[in-house]
């Protein structure tokens, strides 16, 4: 339903100024090529400035790409940037537009901005505040609820004028629980009924895992995979993670706890190691026996998540997606 | 969490291979009218949150200026002078300034995106938003107006005039602030180009005009907001010359509907880069 060809946005260098340095020419995207099918939940992962939000303001119209071609329903966005409008719902990361209306009218006037007229428009926001439980916090403006509540607020009036792609941009940011599963239920809800399609733009590697159907992972501006989730790990998936917690310092006159070294990612007490299974178990045996267990704080030995599958794949400086 | 499968979704077997060439149906085009009317009713609530201590700022600082201008002028053509340059200076204030910080923020922020994903006219958000903030200039103009006439010892008797002068000024005011907080590379400089807008307006509309310099003069009738004194200036004589009113108001007007244009089509270069 959305393919995109070849999508390519430079931002030009910006020369210094007193006091700033300058930046040089940045490939935000780079010959980006995507097809999302109808009805599935889409992923975008990657670091900050991966080059996540400048595809998505290209696929919403909101950003002209350099070269390539965006079709979403058979409608080229690139030519007919308005019309991307008519066609997905955008839930951006900024509320600021929202912030000073009272959440109903947050719901009701962007419905009426989707064309609905005030009674549908009336309609539909009740259906949707009573659907993600908003019901009680109707009359409170946007501004005075907490981060989560606010988030889930701009999530409401996204669903208001129904449309059959979302684009989400961190939708549960700073969401409880509850709220989270109030988003993926409404969302769960529209697919089935409607064959609505999502396209999420995530940090979060343990939600990507659990909600999204594909995933592309995006780095410095290109994909550098795109499949399931499951898919995904399986191509990782001869390597388990060992993470090791040492008490002060790491044992390094254990000849087998300094040979590790090199191959460990250190951040702090923290060790990091990618190893075979077998390798794995014969670290695991080391560490836990003799002179290193002394120094030994913690240890958990995992089978890889899609956070290695990035760092396997070559993401950017070896950098975590999320502190999760 | 997700827990329905892409395959068994309604429409997915066709899902890979969709033709080009049938595209599907776009969702309603919102009209010009009732988008309008969403903007402005919710701009309007907005302001109601977060701008009634401005608009008390607003009437103060225009009821103060009359009452220090008060030992200064004399009771002739100088007080209908200042008079009906506080009252405007209440539109410029609402109108030019904070419209133009609002914009300037909004677009900074990056909250345009949201209207700019919707299928809503340009013209409506700026409109909108532009008459939702003149509406709200209403209470505090009528209450300097009044309070000047009395004080100055003023005719009510035209005080009706102010019907068409907040509506006309407040388009030509707001249009304006509209297109500088839009066009303002940087929030703070709509900032502050609202606030010279504003104390543009306070110096060059309130002063009695013919004590200035020629360049001041001149300057002055640069403004728009100057044509919104002038004409509410007139309706204070004895015998007023309509002709000249209307004149002045057709500037508003025209100035208005300019510079509301040039503030839509600024909000098109900001909403899409």
């Amino acid at each position: 339903m959305c393919a995109v060809r070849g999508l390519t946005k430079t931002y030009p260098a910006v020369r210094g100024r007193r006091g700033t340095p300058g930046t040089p020419e940045v490939r935000a995207t780079d010959d980006v090529r995507l097809d999302i099918r109808r009805g599935e939940i889409f992923g975008l992962l990657g670091p900050n400035g991966a080059g996540k939000s400048t595809l998505v303001r290209q696929l919403t119209g909101l950003m002209r790409p350099e070269h390539g071609s965006v079709e979403i329903l058979g409608h080229d966005i690139v030519r007919h940037p308005e019309r991307a409008a008519r066609i997905l719902a955008y839930l951006g990361q900024e509320s600021t537009a929202l912030d000073e209306l009272t959440v109903s009218l947050a719901a009701e006037t962007t419905g009426r901005l989707r064309g609905l007229d005030v009674r549908r428009a009336r309609a539909e926001r009740d259906d949707v505040l009573a659907e993600l439980g908003l019901t009680p916090l109707a009359g409170r403006p946007l501004k005075k609820l907490s981060g989560g509540q606010r988030r889930l607020a701009c999530f409401a009036a996204a669903l208001v004028g129904e449309r059959p792609l979302l684009v989400l941009d961190e939708p549960t940011t700073g969401m409880d629980p509850v709220a989270r599963r109030a988003v993926w239920s409404a969302v769960d809800r529209r697919r089935a009924e409607r064959g609505t399609t999502v396209l999420l733009v995530t940090h979060n590697v343990i939600e990507a895992e659990t909600v999204l159907d594909r995933v592309a992972v995006l780095d410095r501006g290109r994909v550098i995979a795109c499949d399931t989730p499951a898919g995904l790990k399986e191509q990782v998936a001869g390597e388990v993670r060992v993470d090791l917690v040492w008490r002060d310092a790491a044992p390094l006159h254990v000849p087998e706890v300094a040979a590790l070294r090199d191959r460990a990612v250190e951040s702090g007490r923290r060790w990091t190691l990618r190893l075979g299974p077998e390798e794995a178990r014969a670290v695991v045996a080391t560490v836990t026996g003799g002179a290193a267990f002394a120094a030994l704080d913690d240890f958990t030995l995992a089978t890889p998540s899609l956070e290695d599958v990035y760092l396997a794949l070559g993401g950017a400086a070896q950098q975590g997606l999320v502190k999760a | 969490m997700s827990v329905v499968p892409a395959d068994v979704l309604p429409g997915s077997a066709l899902a890979a291979e969709e033709p080009a060439a049938c595209a599907a149906e776009l969702g309603p085009r919102a009209r010009l009218w009732p988008s309008l009317a969403a903007v402005y009713r919710a701009q309007l609530s907005r302001a109601r949150v977060a701008r009634i201590p401005l608009l008390f700022v607003a009437t103060f600082q225009s009821i103060g200026i009359m009452i220090l201008m008060r030992g200064v002028v004399d009771d002739g053509a100088e007080a209908q002078a200042v008079v009906a340059g506080s009252s405007v200076l209440v539109v410029a204030f609402v109108a030019l300034n904070l419209l133009a910080q609002y914009f300037g923020q909004l677009r900074a922020s990056g909250g345009l995106d949201h209207y700019a994903t919707l299928p809503v006219p340009p013209a409506a958000v700026v409109l909108g938003a532009a008459g939702a903030y003149a509406s709200f200039t209403v209470p505090g103009t009528v209450v300097t107006a009044v309070f000047g006439c009395v004080l100055f010892g003023l005719p009510l008797a035209h005080l009706w005039i102010l019907v068409a002068v907040i509506p006309l000024a407040g388009a030509a005011l707001a249009g304006l602030g509209a297109a500088l907080g839009l066009l303002a590379p940087r929030p703070e400089l709509a900032t502050l180009l609202g606030q010279l807008g504003m104390s543009a307006a306070l110096l060059l509309g309130v002063l009695p005009a013919d004590r200035m310099p020629e360049v001041v003069r001149f300057a002055r009738d640069l403004l728009p907001s100057t044509y919104g004194v002038e004409a509410f200036a007139r309706t204070f004589g004895p015998d007023p010359d309509w002709a000249f009113v209307l004149g002045d108001l057709a500037v508003c007007g025209v100035v208005g509907v300019v510079s509301l244009a040039v503030a839509t089509w600024a909000y098109r270069r900001a909403a899409v880069r």
